[in-house]
């Protein structure tokens, strides 16, 4: 079994660290749009990103999507990625009018895999979330249904997680 | 008897709601779909889709194998348009190496992924048809698709799963004929897709079956988070290709198609002039095509550093994604894939919804969903 690997661009770095200029100025502007809501900064790669907590997700992606200067109308994609210690959500979001991307990043301990759903914002979650809920074990507060979407009914346990067994065979 | 017919109170008669199953085995459902109906008469009520019969677990697959591994197990998540699937796992390993592929490769990769597009386009045209009613066009479009799977064989050796594209650039030059196989490609192609157009795109019939079906607005679409060309037919110019040019896409002069509607005829006929533009980008390719070197990276073993990217390109069926996480070891940590028919299918429900059953199998058929990709 491999070790947890910290994810170094994953952690949101200092403030006052050099961003982009770019950069710089959206997430000025985040500070605004988000009204006194806590995120750190970060980059995915060359991409902007930030990183929040579990309870704020769902003002924050509202406040996202609705507000003209953000404008985030499209959920591109919900990951999650267990790194053993926890597990990491990313929420991919793009702005086709202003042509901006954003990752939203937050990480789930395993003693509490909770937080509140984002399908009342955009129906694109509603799959994904179903997807993370069968293979990760992630519990998505307040979903319409939670039924095994990729799996089949009464599959015992979260093929997605590190540690299930899958890759136990010998290599020749 | 007739009398007592017209006493009968018709607004208020009671009938009872039906189950259908549709799928998993079902020739509309393109692949192992399944569609739970509940029908009043010939009125869809409610509609429950069930995926997952061809659920591989390829993601997790992806974190036992080597870098060079995982392009194989690409080429089988979408596998009507395997370049392009390839392409796009490739390209997001080598920008996190912060690899600089060489030209010929790059333009060898653009002719075979719009190759590919319209190869996918064409057997979208042909079932699409089927859906419909129309026996014919199927024929010609499996005939003009066969034609670009030989090329393909020609070039990686394989019509399907082609294993061509490496990290890097791609595995081998092509082969010697190359020119001269392309021209004729292109010749009997263009010819081809204008005969598979002027068969089926303004058919009266085709045109009753699936003009003014299965609507969805703007504002709703991107709410499903749709991408590419089923977005396109809601009025949005959005391609991937134009709004962040990745390889050399910002070399050719292409139109990106629109329609306005939103309807099945708008995301058929999206699909159809798409296909001229790639011919286009081909031609234009294949003109200015260099020479030099096809691979940037001599070793086999791909260690990128720890990180993580992610990486978009435009399918043939919309926006794909992949978000990779690097440990610095030879096999990566993550990958996810965002398929742009997952978000297209989970709308089905909100599309079938108060339609005639015959009608949800255009729906179904217009949104060119591969379940390939939807279960990975």
């Amino acid at each position: 079994m491999e070790t947890a690997t910290p994810n170094n661009q994953g952690k949101p770095k200092e403030q006052g660290e050099a961003f982009p200029q770019e950069a710089q100025d959206f997430f000025a502007l985040l500070v605004r749009v988000l009204r006194g809501r806590r995120f750190q900064r970060g980059l995915l790669d060359d991409r902007l990103q930030i990183s929040v907590e579990p309870k704020d997700l769902e003002d924050i992606c509202r406040l996202l999507k609705e507000d003209p200067r953000t404008n985030f109308k499209i959920l591109l994609c919900i990951a999650a990625v267990d790194y053993i210690d926890y597990i990491q959500m990313v929420y991919v979001l793009l702005s086709p009018e202003h042509e901006r991307i954003l990752g939203v990043k937050m990480d789930l301990s395993y003693k509490d895999l909770t937080v509140s759903t984002l399908s009342g914002i955009w129906r694109a979650a509603d799959w994904y979330e179903r997807e993370a809920h069968d293979l990760f074990g992630v519990d998505f507060k307040g979903h319409p249904d939670l039924s095994p979407l990729l799996l089949y009914e009464g599959f015992e346990g979260f093929p997605g997680r590190k540690e299930f067994p899958f890759h136990e065979y010998d290599e020749y | 008897m007739t009398n007592h017919m017209d006493q009968m109170d018709i607004e208020h008669t009671q009938s009872v709601d039906m189950m259908l199953n549709m799928g998993p085995q079902h020739p509309s459902t393109h692949g192992v779909f399944r569609m739970l109906l509940r029908i009043d008469g010939e009125v869809v009520v409610d509609a429950e889709p069930h995926i997952g019969y061809l659920h591989r677990g390829s993601e997790k697959l992806c974190e036992g194998e080597q870098y060079h591994q995982v392009v194989t197990l690409f080429d089988r998540l979408d596998y009507i348009s395997n370049f392009n699937n390839e392409w796009v796992f490739c390209r997001a390993v080598e920008k996190l190496m912060g690899v600089e592929v060489p030209q010929r490769a790059e333009y060898i990769r653009v002719i075979l992924a719009e190759l590919n597009r319209i190869a996918s386009h064409l057997l979208f045209l042909g079932t699409f048809g089927l859906d419909a009613g129309a026996m014919t066009p199927v024929m010609f479009a499996f005939r003009a698709r066969e034609r670009i799977q030989g090329f393909f064989e020609a070039v990686s050796g394989a019509r399907m799963m082609h294993n061509y594209f490496h990290i890097g650039g791609v595995k081998e030059d092509v082969p010697h004929n190359f020119n001269d196989l392309l021209s004729s490609l292109l010749l009997d192609l263009r010819k081809d897709v204008e005969e598979c157009d002027r068969l089926l795109s303004f058919n009266e019939v085709f045109v009753a079956r699936t003009k003014g079906v299965g609507e969805i607005d703007l504002e709703t679409a991107l709410d499903y988070g749709w991408t590419g060309p089923s977005l396109r037919a809601c009025g949005l110019e959005y391609d991937v290709r134009k709004a962040e040019p990745y390889s050399i896409y910002n070399l050719f002069e292409f139109e990106v198609p629109v329609a306005r509607d939103g309807d099945c005829w708008d995301r058929y006929y999206v699909r159809v002039l798409e296909m001229y533009e790639s011919l286009s980008i081909i031609e234009q390719a294949f003109s200015g095509i260099p020479d030099g070197p096809v691979m940037a990276l001599g070793r086999r073993l791909i260690r990128p550093p720890k990180g993580d990217v992610y990486v978009r390109a435009e399918n043939p069926r919309g926006e794909i994604g992949v978000y990779l996480v690097s440990d610095g070891t030879d096999k990566p940590y993550r990958v996810k894939v965002r398929p742009p028919s997952f978000c297209s299918l989970s709308a089905l429900r909100h599309l079938v919804r108060d339609t005639y059953i015959a009608d949800a199998v255009v729906i179904l058929g217009s949104l060119d969903i591969v379940l390939g990709e939807v279960d990975r």
